[in-house]
């Protein structure tokens, strides 16, 4: 049963991968006996599984999935909201007053209005409609202060690191509270500007070398150093 | 009732194809019957009427006295339209032009063009200046599937029907007199369609057997057999064996239909 | 006025650019080049520079035409008035129209359309300078723009003309060899799954020579690909990348 790529070899869509008794994984199709790539990315094998794992990719929503939107639209009985995906997606208004919506009492803008931006989570999506939002959990709701940045989606699980190693050690090096939406939109509240921009310089680093190893440890000297340089600045 | 085809009738058609069978009884390389009538538009300068199965086509030949295009100074003009009217299909509606009538309009020109069956240096009157302009304008009537080959068939029955008023320079004017000359017709291009449904190839496709096809074919064949024009159609795809295969049953069809027209 | 050449091919057999009957024209692509759009690519290929974007998958504009159950594909194939030796208009002729189609339908058997049902995925190619084989040069940097946005595909698609030219079948044809030549074949295919997804042909052909023909498009297509694939690694995978650590 052969393969025809090594581990972390890159492949383009199409290129066959492996023949046999293999189970396609992410990116990835099968036709017959043979396997193939769907998307250019790295070949990885998880015994008989086969994935590529994705250079460029979009965010496609999925049940569960916390994610940072911004509101496109005030509508009838709810919002449109961009979520960085192939569909928009539907916040009611119900959701946001935790009661039924009274259209004479409730002015829709004065809760959301376009432009705002939510942390919310994906509680209703399949084939036939768009994904709808909800924000009645804790930490969901209306964005009032901090920086947004967009990062590739698929880049997301290297941020968050194994068992949240990389994003913890990124909040307590530069002091800040961050959100990362599934969707790819990432939200940093710090106590400094400067400290919010030492998160995000980290989180871009990650995503343009996510595909190499060694980065938690090359991340954390990057941030003690540049944190030294302001102490040096400073004085 | 919707147009749109049932998964019952896609099976029941992707079944019967794998036993060599079709909807309605033909086999994979039959065609429908075929009915042309020629001369039926008296104001057109030529005319034809074509039924392939349900499918029903006009083609008018209208011809005018034009100017040559500046790089064939000695060559007359020849310009093909097709009208998907409304009350064809359903699916057809009123407007200019779509995708789809100015495909149509393009093959069966590639057909008539390519081939060489019209000689066209006998279309002109006065070089560089003055020429005739032979407009072929296909209306398809009633679309039951297989539009291609239907019309290319109406257009080269109408053009066999065609002729071409006699003319005379007058004080440097064209003047028309009276009296008609044959058009100068040298080949009888055919054009056949083949569909691809699961693996097999299908000539003439239905109108159902349209809806479920992966793919389309149409190669045009002149007297000799030569191709002198192919066009791939659909979002599917072919094999290459299997477009050399196309072309083969292309060729035997081409030489059976044309024995439908008189010249 | 322009002399036309008596001759496409010489007595060594060597054509007015000086190739033999089984040579491309130099090709050059690159991927990613346009910030705004999802995915584009741009290939210059003999005189031909030709642009390549794809939105999405993204809403359907209008409404009215969204599929339920699956993507739909509109592409739309442009030549600026300056491509061509005689300015062109800029409202779309019966040309452009017809090769939005066979373009779109040379690209669509390479997507997994049912993966995203509602949405649309728009392809735009505009022509910059055209200097023939038009729709293969297109296919061929439209493929990239598809992989480019990330979007799942079966295969790539490549494309690429056979022709012939005085008395041979030749490879790839030039302006005037489109032109002054007797037959025009251009030939896409999925070149993995080896699926033959655009065909057309104008002129006159024996089936001999029409076979010839089909294989050494496919040939030329094959030489191609192996371009699509450097293009696209380049633009996803630094060279310094490529050696990674474990």
């Amino acid at each position: 049963m052969p393969t025809f790529f090594e581990k972390r070899q890159v492949v383009t869509p199409g290129e066959l991968v492996a023949e046999g008794d293999y189970i396609p994984g992410e990116n990835t199709y099968k036709e017959g006996n043979k396997l193939f790539a769907s998307r250019i990315g790295l070949v990885d094998y998880e015994n008989k599984k086969v994935n590529v794992v994705a250079l460029k990719a979009f965010y496609v929503p999925k049940l569960g999935d916390i994610i940072i939107g911004t509101i496109t639209e005030v509508g009838f009985n709810g919002w449109t909201v961009d979520i960085n995906a192939p569909y928009l997606a539907l916040l009611r208004a119900s959701d946001v007053l935790s009661r039924p919506y009274k259209p004479q009492q409730d002015d829709l803008p004065t809760f959301l209005d376009t432009g705002d931006l939510i942390v919310a989570k994906i509680f209703s999506y399949d084939r036939t409609h768009d994904p709808q939002l909800t924000v009645g959990e804790p930490g969901l709701g209306k964005i009032t202060r901090g920086e947004i940045m967009k990062v590739t989606p698929t880049k997301i699980p290297r941020i968050i690191g194994r068992k949240g190693s990389m994003i913890s050690m990124i909040k307590q090096e530069t002091n800040c509270n961050i959100i990362l939406g599934l969707n790819g939109v990432v939200l940093i509240t710090g106590k400094t500007v400067e400290d919010e921009q030492l998160a995000m310089m980290a989180i871009r680093k990650i995503e343009d070398e996510s595909h190499t190893s060694g980065l938690t440890d090359r991340i954390t000297q990057m941030l003690k150093e540049e944190k030294s340089k302001r102490e040096e600045n400073k004085k | 009732m919707s147009d749109v085809i049932t998964k019952v009738k896609q099976k029941q058609i992707a079944q019967l194809i794998e036993k060599d069978k079709r909807l309605d009884g033909r086999g994979l390389t039959d065609y429908r019957e075929i009915k042309i009538e020629q001369g039926i538009i008296e104001r057109a300068e030529g005319s034809a009427r074509i039924l392939l199965g349900k499918t029903e086509i006009v083609t008018g030949i209208k011809v005018e006295v034009g100017e040559p295009f500046t790089d064939t100074p000695e060559e007359g003009v020849l310009t093909v339209n097709a009208e998907l009217v409304p009350l064809a299909s359903p699916n057809f509606e009123a407007g200019p032009p779509d995708e789809t009538s100015v495909e149509l309009a393009r093959i069966v020109d590639r057909g008539i063009r390519e081939s060489k069956m019209i000689d066209t240096s006998k279309l002109v009157i006065e070089p560089g200046k003055k020429v005739f302009v032979v407009f072929v304008d296909v209306y398809v009537l009633n679309h039951d599937g297989n539009l291609i080959d239907a019309s290319t068939l109406a257009s080269v029955a109408a053009l066999l029907n065609t002729k071409m008023p006699n003319y005379e320079i007058k004080d440097d004017e064209v003047k028309i007199k009276p009296g008609y000359t044959q058009l100068p017709i040298k080949k009888h291009p055919i054009e056949i369609t083949l569909a691809k449904i699961g693996n097999k190839l299908i000539v003439d496709p239905g109108l159902d057997e349209e809806q479920v096809m992966d793919a389309r074919i149409t190669l045009s064949i002149d007297d000799d057999g030569n191709i002198c024009a192919i066009q791939k159609g659909g979002s599917g795809s072919f094999a290459p064996e299997q477009i050399l295969e196309a072309a083969k049953i292309a060729k035997d069809k081409a030489k059976e239909i044309r024995k439908h027209l008189k010249w | 006025m322009n002399d036309k050449p008596d001759k496409l091919i010489d007595k060594k057999g060597l054509r007015l650019d000086g190739r033999k009957f089984d040579e491309l024209r130099p090709l050059k692509l690159e991927v990613g080049i346009l910030p705004n759009a999802n995915g584009s690519a741009y290939i210059e290929h003999g005189k031909n520079k030709i642009l390549a974007g794809v939105y999405g998958p993204r809403e359907v504009h209008p409404k009215h035409l969204t599929l339920q159950d699956r993507t739909l594909i509109k592409c739309r194939y442009h030549m600026a008035p300056f491509s061509v030796q005689e300015r062109k208009s800029p409202a779309p002729s019966r040309r452009e129209v017809e090769l939005s189609k066979v373009i779109r339908e040379s690209l669509e058997p390479a997507i997994f359309l049912e993966n995203y049902p509602r949405t649309g995925i728009d392809i735009f190619i505009e022509v910059l300078q055209a200097d023939g084989g038009t729709r293969c040069a297109s296919i061929t940097a439209a493929a990239l723009a598809l992989a480019d946005a990330g979007i799942p595909m079966r295969d790539l698609v490549v494309s690429c003309a056979a022709g012939k030219a005085d008395d041979t079948v030749v490879l790839d044809l030039m302006d005037e060899e489109d032109k002054l030549g007797s037959a025009d074949v251009p030939v896409a295919v999925m070149p993995n799954l080896n699926e033959i997804t655009l065909l057309q042909m104008d002129g006159i052909l024996t089936h001999e020579e029409f076979e010839t023909a089909i294989k050494l498009a496919l040939d030329g297509c094959k030489k191609i690909y192996e371009m699509q694939k450097e293009a696209l690694k380049t633009k996803y995978v630094g060279v310094k990348d490529l050696e990674v650590e474990e």
